[in-house]
């Protein structure tokens, strides 16, 4: 892992609060003054940011804002002015078919997902791990779906997942009566109860090399030593491997996670490039597409979004704040 | 994650140096079937492409073309060369641009620190995680209402301003890693924000900006959702215009599969050639890897 990309070393050597040595003339200088004196200094940094700060302020918080504004109001046409009702849109999705349906969807599809990506990257990582003869050339490979869209992805994978029947089998379907292993032939995504474990598939092929170059830079971000003092003390390689590196790698997992999980959440692409709109592959981030593009009904839309905004949410603010401040805590 | 999977592939007892002989062994043959697993996608699509119109049924998959045939090439590259042009024009700019205020603000963040700094980088960093979904509704609205939906701009205004959180980061985390004393140095002689920043910072940015432009790139030629909800038919990029290709019936599986090769390309081309830089895009996302 280069030095570049390791936030934990930001505030190192950094000015941090730039401490302009207090050069003023001996007379006291006043409170006002001395604030005044700071601020010189560190006033341009923040208007060099302030083109960010007004953009981002715009258009992540205000724009949420916003959103959070017409999900609490019943504005269920494009040309309706709408007026507040509270929390009514949040409740009466739950009460309808097609919503849960959708969560369930996505609430499978994440765990196979997030745990599919985790275990084989991990596996990959472990296997790679310690320099293997043409490493550069596995790693390469199993990183390369990264490069390329979920729609590409998708178009590949529709292909190889064709529900049809062994008899008339195709894609993948074809290769097991051909290996005959003809008892693997599947629906695949079209399973009424599990098809999104398999629409989960091709997104664990896209990610699983990502979490293995995760894994693999935790591993060797490691100190040497620390595997030595554990051998020394009679523990095997796998004991090694299991007490004191596993260990270590807790914060990798946990990115891992976060961003697994929040890309997750909100699958949309794969979806539409494999399923479409097919209600048995529904999940509420093609719901909210098709309330913004077939039924127009901007209510409805903004709190489908609401709802994926606050899954988020609810993981990714308190890893934030936990990151910065433990970033600030390491006196770095 | 169960414990007996790896421990089929770490030889137990091999010394310090690595594992024996038996367990490389085992460790290949693992590799090398994950390998072949993960290739089936890619020969499926390298392959077909190159199959004529009537052997390229769903049926046929696994075989390689009996005559081969440039003919689902051709066709693709009709159909998708406006996406692809209307990707790099849109691509290109936001990548610029978002790499430019990132480098800026990363700068500031790491080096010329304000009171709340911290808290605006926080903040900043949530952007880079919300759904998109969360703020579309609003921006479309924003974008019409302004008179401002048609042609590539929304696109390219999307992708710069979602683009600046991770850009910042990549940027900060870069500056607090070059010598303190370089600017030091420069402020000692007296040089303020702009003239540390041009002749000091900027001189030794490369790397950061290699690994921003290719990751930012990288997302919006990738990127659909932000391309359906912001772009007419005549400003479609080529994610839209690959999925409306395949999401047909009638098109031929030679035409799908050499379109979505066409699609991938440049994303894969850069990640190929240039895949030290686009790694650490990759670990910078995961703030803490």
């Amino acid at each position: 892992m280069s030095a570049s990309t390791e936030p934990g070393a930001a505030a190192n050597g950094g000015p941090g609060h730039p401490k302009r040595p207090v050069t003023g003339p001996r007379a006291h200088p006043t409170r006002f003054r001395r604030a005044l004196t700071r601020a010189r200094t560190w006033f341009p940094g923040l208007l060099m940011v302030s083109p960010s700060i007004l953009l981002i302020g715009v258009f992540v918080y205000g724009m949420i804002g916003w959103n959070t504004h017409l999900a609490l109001s019943d504005k269920h046409a494009p040309i309706q002015d709408g007026s507040f009702v509270g929390l009514t849109n949040f409740v009466q999705l739950w009460q309808e078919a097609r919503w849960p349906a959708a969560v369930s969807n996505a609430v499978v599809f994440t765990v196979v997902f997030v745990g599919g990506a985790l275990f084989l990257g991990w596996l990959l990582g472990l296997l790679l791990d310690k320099g293997i003869r043409g490493e550069a050339v596995f790693r390469t490979l199993f990183l390369a779906p990264m490069a390329v869209s979920f729609i590409a992805t998708g178009v590949v994978w529709r292909w190889l997942m064709n529900p049809a029947p062994a008899e008339r089998a195709t894609g993948l379907n074809a290769l097991f009566v051909h290996l005959n292993l003809d008892f693997l032939v599947n629906d695949w995504w079209t399973a009424p109860d599990f098809g999104m474990a398999a629409m989960a598939l091709p997104a664990v092929w896209q990610l699983a090399g990502y979490v293995m170059a995760l894994f693999l830079a935790g591993f060797r971000g490691v100190p040497e030593e620390l595997r030595e003092a554990a051998r020394v003390d009679g523990c095997s390689e796998w004991g090694v491997y299991w007490r004191v590196v596993m260990p270590q790698l807790r914060p990798v997992v946990l990115s891992a996670v976060i961003i697994l999980g929040h890309m997750s959440l909100k699958v949309f692409d794969l979806i539409i490039a494999v399923a479409g709109q097919q209600i048995v592959a529904d999940v509420p981030a093609v719901y909210m597409w098709a309330m913004v593009f077939e039924v127009r009904d901007p209510a409805k839309g903004a709190t489908i979004a609401s709802y994926l905004l606050f899954a988020v949410a609810v993981f990714v603010i308190p890893y934030l704040v936990w990151t910065v401040r433990k970033e600030r805590s390491e006196g770095r | 994650m169960t414990q007996s999977a790896p421990e089929r592939v770490v030889a137990p007892g091999g010394g310090a140096s690595g594992t024996t002989r038996r367990g490389q062994a085992v460790k290949f043959t693992v590799l090398f079937v994950l390998a072949a697993l993960f290739l089936l996608p890619m020969y499926v699509l390298a392959v077909t492409g190159f199959k004529p119109f009537d052997e390229a049924t769903a049926a046929q998959a696994w075989l390689l073309p009996r005559n081969w045939s440039l003919e689902g090439w051709s066709t693709a590259w009709s159909s998708l060369a406006p996406g692809l042009w209307n990707s790099v024009l849109m691509a290109v700019p936001s990548a610029v641009i978002s790499a430019v205020l990132g480098s800026m603000n990363g700068y500031v963040l790491a080096r010329w620190r304000f009171p709340g700094a911290d808290t605006v980088f926080t903040l900043f960093l949530f952007g880079m995680f919300i759904p998109y979904q969360a703020v579309m509704i609003p921006l479309q609205q924003m974008l019409v209402s302004a008179g401002l939906m048609g042609g590539l701009f929304p696109l390219i205004l999307a992708h710069t301003v979602y683009g600046i959180p991770i850009c910042t980061l990549i940027f900060r985390n870069y500056y607090a890693s070059i010598p303190g004393s370089l600017i030091e140095a420069a402020r000692v002689d007296g040089a303020g924000l702009l003239r540390t920043y041009a002749h000091v910072v900027l001189p030794v940015s490369a790397p950061a900006f290699a690994v921003t432009l290719i990751w930012q790139f990288t997302s919006a030629w990738n990127d659909f959702l932000f391309a359906v909800f912001l772009t007419g038919p005549n400003s479609w990029p080529v994610t839209v215009q690959l999925n409306n290709v395949a999401g047909s019936m009638v098109v031929p599986y030679n035409q799908q599969m050499a379109a979505a090769v066409l699609a991938s390309l440049p994303t894969l081309l850069i990640y190929l050639v240039l895949g030290r830089y686009f790694m650490r895009g990759l670990m910078a996302g995961a703030l803490k890897g």
